[in-house]
Formats: C-alpha cells, sequence, structure tokens
C-alpha cells in the first residue's frame, strides 16, 4: 500500500519538476520564469523527498527529508527575490501583457 | 518557548517508554504531551504557547494549500499553449516591521499563489510584488494583507 502511496508522490513530484523545467522555457519574461521554477520546482522537489522518506519509513530518513523541505523552502523563494531584483534592476524588458507596474511609479 | 521543550521532552519520554523508534509514536506522543500540559495551563499564567501552536500549525496548514494551489495554476499556463498570464507589479503596503517580519512576509509571498516579492521600497514599508494572475488590484492587495500577512503576524507577535 505504502508502496503505491510514495510511488504517487515520486511521479506526481517528478511531473512538477518538469513543468518547471518547462516553463523556464514557455514564459515569456525573467519574472514570470522566477514564477514557474520557485513554485512547481519547489514543490516538485519537496514530494520527490517525501516519497523517499514516506517509502522508507525510517526516523533517520523522515528527519533528514523535513530538513532538506525546509531548507528548500526557505532558500528557493531567496534566490528567486533576489534574481527577480537584479533583472528588474537591470530594466530587462517585461512581458507585454504586464499591465500594472507600481514600482516603475515611484 | 520552554513549554515547548518540555513538550518534545513528554514525547521523547513516551517514544522511549514504548521501545519504539517510529516518528508516529512520538507525534502520539507529543499530542499526549500537549493535552497534558494544557490540563496543567494555570500552572503557567504568561505564556503564549497556548494559542501559539494551533496558529503556527494554521499558518503552515494555509501555507501548504496555497503553495499546491499556486503550483497547479503555474503549471497550468506553462503546459496550456495559450498563455493565462496577466502579469503586474502591485506595492503591498506591510504592516510587519522588524526584519524577522519582513523577511517572513516577503518569503512566503514569493513561494504563493503566482506572487513573487520584486523589492521593497527604501523605507521598508511597501513590498513589491509581481503578480502573475492579476485581475483586481485592490482585492490581491487585501488578500495578501489578510491571508498572509495577518497569519504570520499572528504567529510573530
Amino acid at each position: 500500500m505504502i508502496e503505491y502511496l510514495s510511488g504517487i508522490v515520486l511521479v506526481l513530484g517528478s511531473l512538477f519538476c518538469l513543468v518547471a523545467a518547462l516553463g523556464v522555457i514557455r514564459m515569456p519574461d525573467t519574472l514570470t520564469r522566477m514564477h514557474a521554477v520557485t513554485k512547481a520546482g519547489s514543490l516538485g522537489a519537496g514530494l520527490v523527498v517525501l516519497a523517499h522518506a514516506l517509502f522508507h519509513q525510517h526516523p533517520g530518513i523522515f528527519l533528514r527529508a523535513v530538513s532538506i523541505i525546509a531548507l528548500l523552502l526557505l532558500t528557493a523563494p531567496v534566490a528567486a527575490h533576489i534574481i527577480a531584483r537584479a533583472s528588474y534592476r537591470s530594466n530587462i524588458p517585461l512581458s507585454e501583457r504586464t499591465w500594472v507596474d507600481e514600482l516603475n511609479k515611484k | 518557548m520552554p513549554l515547548f521543550m518540555l513538550n518534545l521532552f513528554f514525547a521523547a519520554v513516551f517514544t522511549l517508554l514504548l521501545g519504539s523508534t517510529s516518528i508516529s509514536v512520538f507525534l502520539v506522543g507529543f499530542v499526549l504531551g500537549y493535552g497534558v500540559l494544557w490540563v496543567s495551563s494555570p500552572l503557567y499564567p504568561d505564556t503564549r504557547y497556548f494559542t501559539k501552536l494551533p496558529k503556527t500549525l494554521n499558518l503552515t496548514v494555509f501555507f501548504l494549500k496555497e503553495l499546491a494551489i499556486s503550483s497547479l495554476r503555474v503549471s497550468w499556463d506553462v503546459i496550456t499553449p495559450r498563455h493565462i498570464n496577466r502579469p503586474g507589479i502591485i506595492g503591498v503596503p506591510l504592516t510587519a516591521r522588524t526584519n524577522l517580519e519582513i523577511f517572513l512576509v516577503a518569503n512566503l509571498v514569493s513561494l504563493t499563489p503566482g506572487t513573487l516579492s520584486v523589492d521593497l521600497s527604501e523605507d521598508k514599508k511597501t513590498l513589491f510584488v509581481h503578480v502573475m494572475f492579476l485581475e483586481d488590484i485592490d482585492k490581491t492587495r487585501a488578500d495578501i494583507k489578510n491571508g498572509l500577512e495577518r497569519r504570520i503576524l499572528e504567529v510573530m507577535r
């Protein structure tokens, strides 16, 4: 039973990672790309680690999985924020679908 | 937080007494220990442990739910050939004051529905957020303030 569950979680996680990778290619500008990478990416990697923990049912592995997920959730948005800020500051054009920019008015 | 330590200690003792090494037994021990502490809560008049723990859990559940929803939405936009995104950058006035509070708000904003924190104003009072599916500026702003920021401040203060 738990094998099936962790298998499903593993496949879901890999799908999210795939979507994150596709997002980098498909999205129109840097900022929207960062959306795809931080969200789908951290959820995907988190699910893969979780599947591992579910499968092994071992306290050591479980604790390691929890700390990996915590570190992932702490660091991914910081990196995304810095990349987004750097790209905005260096005036990389936003996609033409962007319709409000309150940061620009300031 | 000493009560939290005590609670962890109860859970550890419970796990050892049962001679088990599984995480689920530890969690059961934690819940039982929380119950014991709660029953004896008149002994600790000025602790905020009993309001803080449920609020932390509330924030965690809220956050995980938002993370799942946002990932699905972003994934949908990536997979389908037509783009449904309407990105925009809006300024959200912050109630959070200390660096840690602002860090948490900015970090969680980056991880929730199609929002990504881009910049913080010089006076640390406005967080500029890039929103991927922006339909109604005031509604989105209120969502961030009442949903995420309020919950974070409840835990932090």
